[in-house]
């Protein structure tokens, strides 16, 4: 079956135990918000899933569209069709977008491939336009330099072109305007379909105004309390994570 | 004279080492019609040459460097060039093709050159051989010539230069003259034992704009061989000059290249060094901020692999006020390789507002690479902005992450990751076809593929 698939999963950093028994399930063509206060762990979820090395995945599963991930490479996983949109991109200097964008795309295709560069750069601009990113940027250095609102819409500008089966956007909403917050979602509900399922992590009810999700889950103490409709986040607006925290309490 | 003895007494010519007095000898009589103040400043620097010491692990200019492999006593001055060596050094010359004159040298004699064009030879401008214009612009060029050396600790290699050029470009633009296309010069190293002493002498009178770029290369991989070249850049007033030097010797030479650039009233000057080449290079820099208002940015990037050696010595003097200078010395070391930076900016009294700036950033590629960094400051003048920074570190662990979970490669992460700490340099290339043969250089040093053409910028 089509989806990210996680189960009973027990994350540690340091060797502290973050994210305990952790199971969720993301079809693809869905969009799953995962919602929590500071200190959670969905961040750390996040990181581990895309193989970040200083996160140890001690117990558990993750698959990919049946695809067992905790196995692969960083850049395997990638290229299996999980994009991270990170919270803190990093910035590296002298690396141009345009230069990036196109080794990734190169690393996808087949040895006696190549990318057209005439139709690559017509993509590219469009989907800059997209998410209003000015065209110079395709020869500045990946988020050097950028503002927090940049930075978020060049992570979005690399899941549209990479076209990943399933992405985890961590904080996405995190550092911008409104402005900025409804250009990256008009970006991201462009790219919603029945070929894309999508975790979008938060702790801001705001961003499920314009990203509307199928399902909402609330994360506490590294494991999932709650979950439901998109009216949960709405709810959770309303009466606070404490609300969440004295049901956990009762249970 | 028969054909056998004239062949008899050049060899024996050739044989003679370069640190012999017959070889100067034989050297000053093959000039020809030199001026007597050319014979008489060959004859101070040759003496000054045999009387200063070798350097030794002791001495201070020279520390963290090797002095085991320095004897010269194994190069010999070329004599004539075969027709196919001379083939060899023009087919080697052909880097960049967009250029407003071009000369290619092979063991120190022209072999090739294109003229500048009559429009602008007849508006004054100068693009000769050094060998030719001391002759015929002697009165012009003697007042720069050797007039200002780094003097950074290789004095006894200068003033060996000294004795024993014979060529090189020379490039005087007249006032105002802005010329757009770069001026070329290969510099080719031909033959085992061979030593060359190409000198570059750019003359920018006030408000000239210009370009040259320096391209040193050997037609063999394997010969032993010497270089020890010198550049000297004299900006006049409000001069805008930009000079490039590509060391790319094979990896047996032994090189020294000692340059000085020296910057009037609101002159702007640009260099950009990038070893390559040579077994052990010393380069040695002095940029001399001698007007007010005067700007000099020194850049360098060296790619050291195997067991090579980068020595760099760097001085920027401030002598005037309201100048700025700023050096950025880039390496990135592999395998056993090893780099020194040793740099000092010193301000006078008398240069108030200085802005100068020295950075040495090292890019261990390989655990048992070394980069020893010496940055210094000596400052006189009390109302100054300075800073000077050394770092040493491997690739980033967290921009390598971030390149993998987009699904790159590790190779081709890191390979991006190198390129793109180059940028920093590369960008003031300010030549496509330089910069690609450079990428193509430095991608075979690493054994990779060169990064795929430039990002397009226009909509």
């Amino acid at each position: 079956m089509s989806s990210l698939d996680i189960r009973n999963l027990e994350i540690h950093v340091e060797g502290k135990p973050i994210v305990k028994d952790f199971t969720l399930n993301v079809p693809k063509g869905e969009v799953h918000a995962l919602m929590g206060p500071n200190g959670s762990g969905k961040s750390t979820l996040a990181k581990a899933l895309a193989g970040h090395e200083d996160y140890q995945i001690v117990a558990g599963e993750a698959s990919l569209n049946g695809q067992n991930i905790l196995k692969m490479e960083v850049d395997e996983i990638a290229r299996a069709g999980l994009f991270m949109a990170f919270q803190y991109p990093s910035e590296i200097p002298g690396v141009s977008i345009a230069n990036f964008i196109r080794a990734a795309l190169t690393a996808r295709l087949a040895d006696n491939e190549e990318l057209d560069a005439a139709r690559y750069y017509r993509r590219l601009y469009e989907k800059m336009d997209l998410l209003k990113i000015d065209r110079k940027f395709t020869a500045r250095s990946v988020n050097e330099g950028f503002s927090g609102g940049e930075k978020k819409r060049c992570e979005i500008l690399q899941m549209a072109m990479l076209q990943p089966h399933f992405a985890i956007m961590d904080e996405t909403d995190s550092g911008l305007d409104i402005d900025a917050l409804k250009i990256v979602s008009h970006g991201v509900n462009t790219m919603r379909g029945p070929d894309l399922g999508i975790l979008l992590i938060t702790h801001y009810q705001r961003l499920l105004d314009y990203i509307v999700p199928d399902k909402v889950h609330v994360m506490w103490d590294g494991r999932i309390v709650r979950s439901g409709g998109k009216e949960l986040a709405l709810e959770l607006e309303e009466k606070g994570y404490d609300w969440v925290k004295e049901e956990v309490a009762v249970v | 004279m028969s054909n056998a003895s004239t062949l008899e007494r050049v060899s024996a010519k050739a044989a003679k080492s370069i640190t012999s007095s017959e070889a100067f000898q034989n050297h000053l009589e093959s000039l020809e019609n030199a001026p007597k103040w050319l014979i008489d400043l060959k004859t101070e620097q040759w003496e000054q040459f045999s009387s200063l010491p070798m350097p030794t692990p002791k001495s201070e200019a020279w520390r963290f460097a090797r002095t085991g492999n320095l004897s010269l006593d194994k190069y010999q001055l070329s004599s004539d060039l075969t027709p196919s060596e001379i083939e060899d050094a023009q087919k080697n010359s052909h880097l960049i093709e967009s250029y407003s004159g071009k000369m290619v040298f092979a063991n120190d004699q022209l072999v090739e050159k294109k003229e500048a064009t009559a429009s602008l030879s007849q508006a004054g401008l100068i693009w000769a051989p050094l060998a030719k214009a001391i002759n015929e612009h002697g009165s012009l060029l003697r007042k720069f010539l050797l007039t200002f050396t780094p003097d950074l600790g290789s004095e006894k290699f200068q003033a060996l230069h000294g004795a024993l050029f014979s060529n090189g470009s020379f490039l005087y633009v007249p006032v105002g003259m802005e010329v757009t296309l770069p001026f070329v010069a290969y510099h080719e190293i031909c033959g085992h034992g061979a030593a060359v002493f190409p000198h570059t002498l750019i003359i920018a009178d006030a408000g000239a704009k210009v370009h040259l770029v320096d391209i040193f290369q050997s037609t063999g991989a394997n010969t032993k061989n010497f270089a020890c070249g010198m550049a000297s850049i004299f900006a006049g007033a409000g001069a805008q000059v930009s000079y490039q030097a590509i060391q790319e010797w094979n990896l047996e030479t032994l090189s020294f290249h000692l340059n000085s650039v020296s910057a009037e009233r609101d002159a702007d000057v640009q260099t950009v060094t990038v070893n390559l080449g040579s077994h052990q290079t010393r380069s040695e820099q002095h940029t001399c901020l001698s007007g007010p208002g005067s700007n000099v940015d020194n850049f360098s990037l060296s790619v050291p692999t195997g067991n090579q050696e980068v020595d760099q010595r760097t001085l920027q003097t401030h002598k005037a006020p309201s100048c700025r200078s700023n050096m950025l010395y880039k390496n990135a070391l592999m395998d056993d390789s090893r780099t020194i930076f040793s740099g000092l900016i010193k301000v006078e009294e008398s240069a108030q507002q200085t802005d100068a700036y020295q950075t040495n950033r090292n890019l261990l590629l390989n655990g048992s690479a070394e980069a020893n960094s010496l940055p210094g400051l000596e400052i006189l003048a009390n109302d100054v902005k300075c800073s000077h920074g050394a770092t040493t570190g491997e690739l980033d662990k967290e921009q390598l992450y971030y390149l993998l979970a987009r699904g790159i490669t590790r190779k081709k992460a890191e390979e991006l990751l190198v390129f793109g700490f180059f940028e920093e340099v590369f960008s003031h290339l300010e030549n496509d076809e330089l910069r690609e043969h450079l990428n193509s250089w430095i991608g075979k040093k690493f054994h990779v593929d060169p990064p795929t053409g430039n990002p397009v910028t226009n909509s």
